[in-house]
C-alpha cells in the first residue's frame, strides 16, 4: 500500500476547498436543505427553507406550497444562500413533509433536511 | 426490570413520577409530563432528537395511562396492563424512574410485612425470613427486592450505571418586557454540559434565527418569546449533537478547538473523538421594517 491510497497520510491543502467554493456555494454546505422558523410580532412566526437542490425551479415549488398549506410566500435570492423560500406561519412540518413526500412531493431523503428551530 | 426499561438519554430533572405505596401517582411539577403547546409547535425532526422525545412521550403517555387506571376501572386497564406493565403487581407497574419503583416496592414490602409479619420478618434486621439458620426457601420477588435495597443503599452510582439517564437542570425561563426572554441558569446548564456559555449561546441563537445579549448577572437575554419547552428541546438538541458521545452515548465529553479549526469531541469515558460541525447562522430573514445595516 502506498501513502497515497491512505487518507490520513495525504497532505491537507487549506486552499483545496476554497478554490471550489467560488464557483458553486451550495455545495460546500453537503447540500442540506434548511427549515428555519423566525420569530415575527406577536405570535407570528415565518418559515425559511434553504438549500433547495438547483434542480427544482423554486417559483413553481412556492406556487405548489402556497396553494397546499394555504400560506403566502416568496422567493428571495441571498447573496450568500442563494434562492430561499419564506412561508408565512410556521409551515416547518408540512414543508418537510412536502419534500419527502413521494407522490405529491419532491421526494427528496429525509436525511437531507434539517430542521431547525425550537 | 431493567431490560424493559426505555433508555432515556437525555432527562431534565424534576420530572420524576412517585408511586406511593397505595399505588397513587403523584406526578410532581414535571415539564415533561404535560406536552401541550411546545410539541405541538416542534416538528422535531431530527433522528436523535426525535428518539429521545419519543421517550418522553412514551414517558408522558404512560403517566396518563395509569392515571387514567385509577379513575376508571373499565377496558382501559386490561389494555394497559397487558402493554405496559410486566411487574407482577399491576399496581406499581413500569414506572420509568426506578427510584419510583423502588420505593412503591419498599412501600409494598412494608405494607405486606405489615399483614404477615411472621412470614417476612425484616430483610435488613434478618428477621423472619430473613434469619441466618432459616431454612424454608425464600421467593424470588423478595430475593430480588432485597437485592435491589440493598444495592440501592450500599452502592448507589453501580445502580446509575445501569440504566443511564443523563440529567441537566431544567432551563428556567422569565419574561422580560413583552418581547424579550431570559434564560436564567445557562451558566449552570453550561456546567453541567462542561461547555462553554459562548457555544450553548451560539447554538441557542442559531437555532431559534434570533439574538440577544447576556446581562449582568450572566443570564442569557434572547429576544422573542421562548417558552421553557421550546428552550429545552433546543437544548436536547444541543446535547445530542455536541455533548453525547455517538459511540458510547456517555455525556462525560469535552468540546475542544482542534487543528485547522475544526471543533472535536472527545469522549472521556471511551476516549473516541469526533468532529463536530461549526454552528452555522444560516438564512435569517429580515424581520420588521427597518434593514439591518449591512456591510
Amino acid at each position: 500500500m502506498t501513502t497515497d491510497t491512505i487518507q490520513n497520510l495525504k497532505s491537507f491543502d487549506p486552499f483545496a476547498e476554497a478554490e471550489d467554493s467560488v464557483g458553486d456555494v451550495k455545495t460546500t454546505s453537503q447540500n442540506y436543505i434548511h427549515i428555519r422558523i423566525q420569530q415575527r410580532n406577536g405570535r407570528k412566526t415565518l418559515t425559511t427553507v434553504q438549500g433547495l437542490p438547483k434542480k427544482f425551479d423554486q417559483k413553481k415549488i412556492l406556487k405548489v406550497i402556497k396553494k397546499k398549506f394555504a400560506c403566502n410566500g416568496t422567493v428571495v435570492t441571498d447573496t450568500e444562500m442563494g434562492e430561499v423560500i419564506q412561508l408565512q406561519g410556521d409551515q416547518r412540518k408540512d414543508v418537510q413533509e412536502f419534500l419527502t413526500d413521494k407522490k405529491e412531493g419532491l421526494g427528496l431523503d429525509a436525511k437531507t433536511i434539517k430542521v431547525h428551530g425550537f | 426490570m431493567a431490560d424493559t426499561k426505555p433508555r432515556k438519554s437525555v432527562a431534565f430533572e424534576d420530572s420524576t413520577t412517585i408511586v406511593d405505596s397505595d399505588g397513587q401517582v403523584t406526578e410532581s411539577a414535571g415539564m415533561n409530563g404535560d406536552k401541550a403547546s411546545a410539541e405541538s409547535h416542534a416538528p422535531g425532526d431530527d433522528k436523535e432528537v426525535d428518539e429521545v422525545s419519543d421517550m418522553f412521550a412514551g414517558l408522558a403517555k404512560k403517566k396518563k395511562k395509569k392515571v387514567k387506571t385509577e379513575g376508571e376501572e373499565g377496558e382501559d386497564v386490561l389494555s394497559g396492563l397487558k402493554k405496559k406493565k410486566k411487574s407482577k403487581k399491576p399496581k406499581e407497574g413500569a414506572a420509568d424512574d426506578f427510584e419510583a419503583q423502588l420505593a412503591a416496592k419498599v412501600g409494598d414490602e412494608k405494607e405486606e410485612a405489615d399483614a404477615e409479619e411472621e412470614i417476612e420478618g425484616d430483610m435488613m434486621k434478618g428477621t423472619g425470613i430473613w434469619q441466618h439458620e432459616n431454612t424454608s426457601p425464600v421467593p424470588y420477588n423478595m430475593l430480588l427486592n432485597r437485592f435491589f435495597t440493598l444495592l440501592h443503599s450500599q452502592h448507589p452510582d453501580l445502580m446509575s450505571s445501569g440504566s443511564k439517564s443523563y440529567k441537566i437542570p431544567p432551563p428556567q425561563c422569565l419574561r422580560e418586557g413583552n418581547k424579550k426572554t431570559i434564560f436564567a441558569n445557562i451558566s449552570e446548564i453550561c456546567k453541567r454540559m462542561k461547555r462553554t456559555d459562548e457555544h450553548v449561546t451560539q447554538f441557542l441563537f442559531a437555532e431559534l434565527g434570533t439574538s440577544g445579549s447576556v446581562d449582568g448577572s450572566r443570564r442569557l437575554v434572547i429576544k422573542g418569546r421562548f417558552q421553557q419547552k421550546q428552550i429545552e428541546n433546543v437544548l436536547r438538541r444541543y446535547i445530542v449533537e455536541y455533548v453525547t458521545c455517538k459511540t458510547c452515548r456517555s455525556p462525560d465529553s469535552e468540546l475542544d478547538k482542534g487543528e485547522n479549526r475544526l471543533y472535536f469531541v472527545t469522549c472521556n469515558s471511551c476516549g473516541s473523538r469526533r468532529s463536530v460541525t461549526a454552528i452555522k447562522t444560516g438564512f435569517s430573514a429580515q424581520v420588521g421594517k427597518r434593514r439591518r445595516q449591512q456591510k
